[in-house]
């Protein structure tokens, strides 16, 4: 672990990373009301995956009355990350459903219809979480089904869960996207709860720093931010504020990494490896829900926007709720003209369009979009790569997409490797900015897309010929036993004779050589008899 | 109603290649202008052969690859190929000079190596060798500035003159390309190269008329002209300051320490800068995006190298100028300088 | 004189780096995979013997002693793209001869049609079956290679070879085959 740079960042100093561009931010379009609760919907749809990682085990059946928290499932045996009931009401159904993902295929979810009573499962509150030991934190962290809210859905405590010493801590609030207010309003409303759930991660992880980053143009968290911690002595000697310049994509967790310490996260490292860890706002806030209050995930705040929204804003979501139901609400109507409506989930950047309007909220939507195409126009046809060079400038991981897209294009997947294409944070800088209108990250995408599958059919190939070859073996070793077996009873049946003869019985053997014997005496006996008629013939004629 | 499905990032900036392309075009137009005060009409007869010839070569290429004509012409590459090609050559050149020139960038140089973004050499440059190269006495055949002139053209006569060789009058190239002393006028860098290899000192070659006050009579202010209108393209981000950059400083470095040394036999670094098609080639030829290196750092070392050569090739080869060798031969040069200069990716040891 | 000394020292030069070369060569060997491990490596490990031999090794060996690479439907152009590039020749089309290139399958067994014969069992090259005598079989899908070697000898014709699915794991960002729900416009 580097522990370099510790006064310049105990100074408070700042780095900057490599590209990045100033995208249009429309964050006023959200950020203006505070959030407001979404009523219930009449049915949820909780995918039973909703993170990177391993699903649990289905606890409930068809037909199960469940209350709000209930744990659906359970981690089992390959330590999945549970889901709960967002409300209470009777499981429908456990089927495949659309979920949302970019390829609008269907997962196994468990369908509930709410009852309207919102009953609660027991909770258990722990306000004086500082008696529990790390193991327990833990332990619940897991159980309230915690993944990281910023984006990539990575469980929260696997990654507490490494061992390693930490220097600082890093929450990130810097909400680069544009057009995402999500965070911004929950640290203007739940500052508090941050700081709270940021002490809770700093005792888990052993870590007694942390920093709070969020972005210059988000003012009013940055004051509240200030205020709370120039209250509290005690916490302000652990946790300081970073405001971060403003430049897509800052909130990537390794470019906050170089912007907040001037270290690189080693090429598929991990920030451990330099001796950091991060978190998203939006987690600390669960955190802090799920210990001190005992309250698992079962709601996020999500932004809807766009300009075809009447009441653009944020909202508080269960987990399960169909997007139909909160478009609705918020005010949905489609964009007129011929152009088809994008329903865009995540922000403009890194976002995916979503092909039905069932599909569920989950623990990573952080946003609906819905743009109106004058706002954000349809994609333009592609043209051919002049190779200005303008996605290099902006590339925050230093890469040459124009090269990598030209070996994408052609299937070189060495020579991406050897351009680190896996180095792509897929943040979208460079189609971006690109003249010609290509879609570079869809390319990387897809490359990507099919070098795991390919090192899928490797790995897949290689235990086939495994079990190929041992049941070679396994049928030669056969054969081999056959054929010792026939030879063992071919022995043993002569041993058999041998003992039976030595017993005083016939010897087949000697019987047939009896028989042999018989019969040769009995020719030489017909030919002595033959002979003896020959001789006293000859000795009468003579 | 429907729902689009399409890949992120669904924002977009607004700079389309066409923009590029089209910005890349206006700010020639400055050179141009001082280019027609100095030299005449011609050059925009030229222009518009120039594209003319684009646009039909353009045209039947897409015919063939069944695609439509529009979709190759809007992203205005060829434009610019003809644009800087026509700006090239003398203004004076018969017309099949130019047709040719074009029409084998566009065709040979461009489309059979695969169209746009595929061509590892610079179309325009390419067909400027090729013209050197097969016509050398139309090409070298530059007219004098119209203030060194006897005979001053009108826009009929420049017409006739590269149409067929004569002007309304009957006058050739040949004779107008005399100055007032009758005497044929080569062009600054020209005549200073033949001047020198025939034992004056670089003092002594300068007296001729053709030098004027400033770099040569009209040479001078079209560099600037071109300068500005590359000054404007980086402004713009059209083009980043790293292969100019690269270029102006091959080429200075290495003239100044050779006219230091040699003051008497050497081209001197301001003349270097001020003529020929220095600014032209530094602004406008070598910062073509698709035949440059990749990363910065790849690009200001290919701005050096043709810097350097344009510096080499003026001084001891045997071509008045040197701008479209150099590109070429650097354009060769790019898969090794690329190898050699692709940046440190994130988390690959640049910090830790 | 001079020539001999010429002719002495450069034979002795000669000698000298002979020896050098010699000892590098057998220092630093480099340990290749033998040819044939290195061509098994390419094959999919499909074990179909569609390519005329019992199984992707032998056909490995038979590469190795110049028989075609575009023997094999399973791996398609791709396996005979890289087989061609180890070996050293022009990639060939894949011969229709031995089959053409399909997506890939995994086999499913009808259970409640098996009879139990154990026929398929004997028939799968990978053991990716699962039953014994007189009872109900069912394959491991994950182990399955999709040769369609055991459809042939089930009885009952109970197995059949279905398309593996696309689950958002494996899905290859094919926006175009997304389809889109339609929604009947509110207003
Ligand atoms: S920005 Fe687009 S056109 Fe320019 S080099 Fe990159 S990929 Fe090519
Ligand atoms: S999407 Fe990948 S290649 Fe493009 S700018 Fe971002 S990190 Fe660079
Ligand atoms: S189960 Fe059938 S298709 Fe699958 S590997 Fe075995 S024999 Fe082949």
């Amino acid at each position: 672990m580097s522990a370099i740079n510790i006064s310049a960042i105990e100074a408070g100093q700042l780095w900057s990373f490599h590209g990045g561009i100033h995208p249009p931010e429309r964050k006023q379009l959200s950020n203006q009301t505070p959030i407001q609760t979404l009523p219930l919907s009449k049915t949820f749809v909780v995918p039973v995956k909703q993170h990177s990682g391993n699903s649990g085990e289905i606890l409930v059946a068809v037909g199960d009355d469940v209350r709000a928290g209930q744990p659906l499932t359970q981690p089992g045996l390959q330590r999945g990350l549970p889901v709960h009931a967002p409300t209470s009401g009777t499981v429908l159904a456990i089927d495949e459903q659309p979920i949302a993902h970019p390829s609008g295929l269907t997962d196994l979810t468990i369908t509930l219809a709410a009852d309207g009573q919102d009953a609660w499962y027991p909770t258990t509150p722990c306000p004086d979480y500082q008696q529990l030991s790390r193991a327990e934190l833990l332990e619940r962290i897991q159980a309230a089904g915690i993944a990281g809210l910023g984006g990539a859905g990575f469980p929260s405590a696997q990654k507490l869960a490494l061992q390693r010493p930490l220097e600082y801590l890093i929450i990130n609030g810097v909400e680069c996207e544009p057009y995402i207010t999500a965070d911004d309003r929950l640290m203007r409303e739940h500052a508090a709860e941050i700081i709270s759930g940021t002490e809770i991660l700093m005792q888990v992880s052993g870590c007694n720093k942390a920093l709070i980053a969020i972005e210059e143009n988000k003012p009013e968290a940055i004051a509240i931010f200030t205020q709370l911690l120039s209250e509290r002595a005690a916490t302000a000697s652990r946790i300081a504020l970073r405001q971060v310049p403003v430049k897509y994509p800052s909130g990537g967790e390794k470019q906050l990494i170089e912007i907040l310490t001037g270290r690189q996260v080693p090429s598929r490292g991990l920030p451990i490896d330099v001796g950091l860890l991060m978190h998203n706002v939006g987690t600390a806030f669960a955190i802090h829900q799920a210990i001190v209050l005992g309250i698992p995930l079962i709601q996020r705040v999500v932004t809807v926007t766009g300009e075809q929204v009447d009441k653009p804003g944020n909202y508080w979501v269960r987990l399960g709720t169909p997007v139909a139901d909160l478009l609705a609400y918020a005010g949905f109507h489609e964009t007129t003209g011929k152009a088809a409506q994008r329903v865009i989930m995540g922000g403009p950047m890194m976002g995916f369009a979503l092909a039905n309007l069932q599909v569920p909220v989950v623990k990573i939507t952080n946003c609906l979009l819905l743009p109106s195409t004058t706002e954000l126009a349809p994609a333009q046809q592609e043209m051919n790569c002049i190779r200005c060079g303008a996605c290099a400038d902006v590339c925050p991981a230093q890469l040459l997409p124009q090269q990598l897209q030209w070996l994408a294009k052609a299937k070189d997947y060495d020579g991406l490797e050897q351009q680190n294409l896996f180095d792509c944070i897929e943040c979208g800088a460079c189609a971006y900015v690109c003249p010609s209108e290509i879609p570079l990250v869809h390319y990387y995408r897809k490359a990507k897309a099919e070098i795991r599958n390919i090192a899928r059919e490797k790995a897949k190939a290689e235990i086939a010929r495994e079990r190929f070859e041992a049941r070679q073996e396994r049928l030669e070793r056969e054969k081999q036993e056959r054929l010792e077996r026939h030879r063992q009873a071919a022995e043993a049946r002569k041993a058999a004779q041998a003992e039976a003869v030595a017993a005083g019985a016939d010897n087949p053997q000697d019987a047939v050589q009896a028989a042999i014997a018989r019969a040769k005496a009995r020719k030489a006996a017909q030919a002595a008899a033959a002979a003896k008629a020959n001789d006293s013939a000859e000795g009468e004629s003579s | 109603m429907t729902f689009k499905i399409a890949a992120s990032p669904h924002a977009h900036q607004r700079r389309t290649t066409t923009q590029v392309m089209r910005w890349v075009y206006l700010a020639v137009i400055p050179g141009i202008l001082v280019h027609s005060y100095f030299f005449g009409l011609g050059i925009f007869l030229q222009l518009l052969l120039a594209l003319l010839t684009a646009w039909i070569c353009e045209a039947a290429v897409m015919r063939v690859r069944g695609r439509s004509v529009a979709s190759a012409w809007q992203d205005h590459t060829a434009i610019v190929t003809a644009v800087l090609l026509a700006i090239s050559i003398p203004s004076l050149a018969p017309w099949w000079i130019i047709v040719i020139g074009t029409a084998f960038a566009i065709l040979v140089v461009k489309h059979v190596y695969g169209g746009v973004g595929q061509n590892l050499f610079n179309p325009a440059m390419a067909g400027y060798v090729l013209l050197l190269v097969s016509f050398p006495v139309q090409m070298t055949s530059w007219p004098i500035p119209q203030q060194l002139a006897q005979l001053q053209l009108s826009l009929a006569d420049t017409w006739q003159l590269i149409s067929s060789g004569y002007s309304q009058a009957g006058y050739s190239l040949e004779q107008l390309r005399s100055g007032i002393d009758g005497v044929t006028m080569a062009t600054p860098l020209d005549s200073l190269r033949t001047d020198l290899s025939h034992q004056l000192t670089t003092a002594e070659a300068l007296q001729k008329p053709i030098f004027g006050s400033f770099a040569g009579v009209g040479w001078g202010y079209l560099n600037l002209a071109f300068l500005l209108g590359g000054l404007v393209l980086i402004y713009q981000r059209i083009i980043s300051w790293h292969i100019p950059a690269g270029v102006l400083l091959g080429l200075t470095v290495p003239a100044t320490l050779l006219w230091l040394f040699n003051p008497d036999q050497s081209i001197s670094p301001w003349l270097h800068l001020m003529s020929g098609a220095t600014m032209l080639g530094a602004f406008f030829i070598a910062t073509d995006p698709v035949t440059a290196a990749t990363s910065n750092k790849g690009r200001f070392i290919f701005g050096l190298i043709i810097g350097a050569l344009v510096m080499v090739i003026r001084t001891w080869g045997g071509y008045p100028d040197a701008v479209a060798f150099a590109v070429l031969l650097a354009n060769m040069a790019v898969p090794v300088i690329d190898k050699y200069s692709q940046p440190l990716a994130y988390g690959h040891g640049g910090r830790t | 004189m001079s020539m001999l000394t010429a002719i002495i020292v450069l034979g002795v030069l000669a000698l000298v780096f002979g020896l050098i070369l010699g000892f590098a060569a057998v220092r630093f060997k480099v340990e290749s995979d033998p040819i044939v491990d290195q061509i098994d490596a390419i094959l999919p490990q499909t074990q179909c013997g569609q390519c005329g031999y019992p199984g992707c090794r032998p056909y490995a060996e038979a590469i190795a002693n110049g028989d075609a690479i575009n023997k094999c439907p399973p791996g398609g152009e791709a396996t005979i793209k890289q087989l061609a590039e180890l070996m050293g020749v022009e990639p060939q089309p894949l011969d229709a001869a031995h089959g053409t290139e399909d997506v890939k399958k995994v086999a499913v067994i009808r259970e409640d049609e098996c009879i139990g014969c154990t026929k398929c069992i004997q028939a799968c090259p990978v053991d990716a079956i699962l039953g014994a005598a007189k009872q109900m079989h069912t394959v491991i899908a994950h182990e399955c290679t999709g040769c369609d070697l055991c459809v042939e000898p089930c009885p009952v014709d109970c197995i059949d070879m279905v398309p593996v699915p696309v689950r958002p794991e494996n899905w290859q960002w094919n926006l175009e085959q997304i389809p889109v729900t339609v929604v009947e416009s509110a207003k």
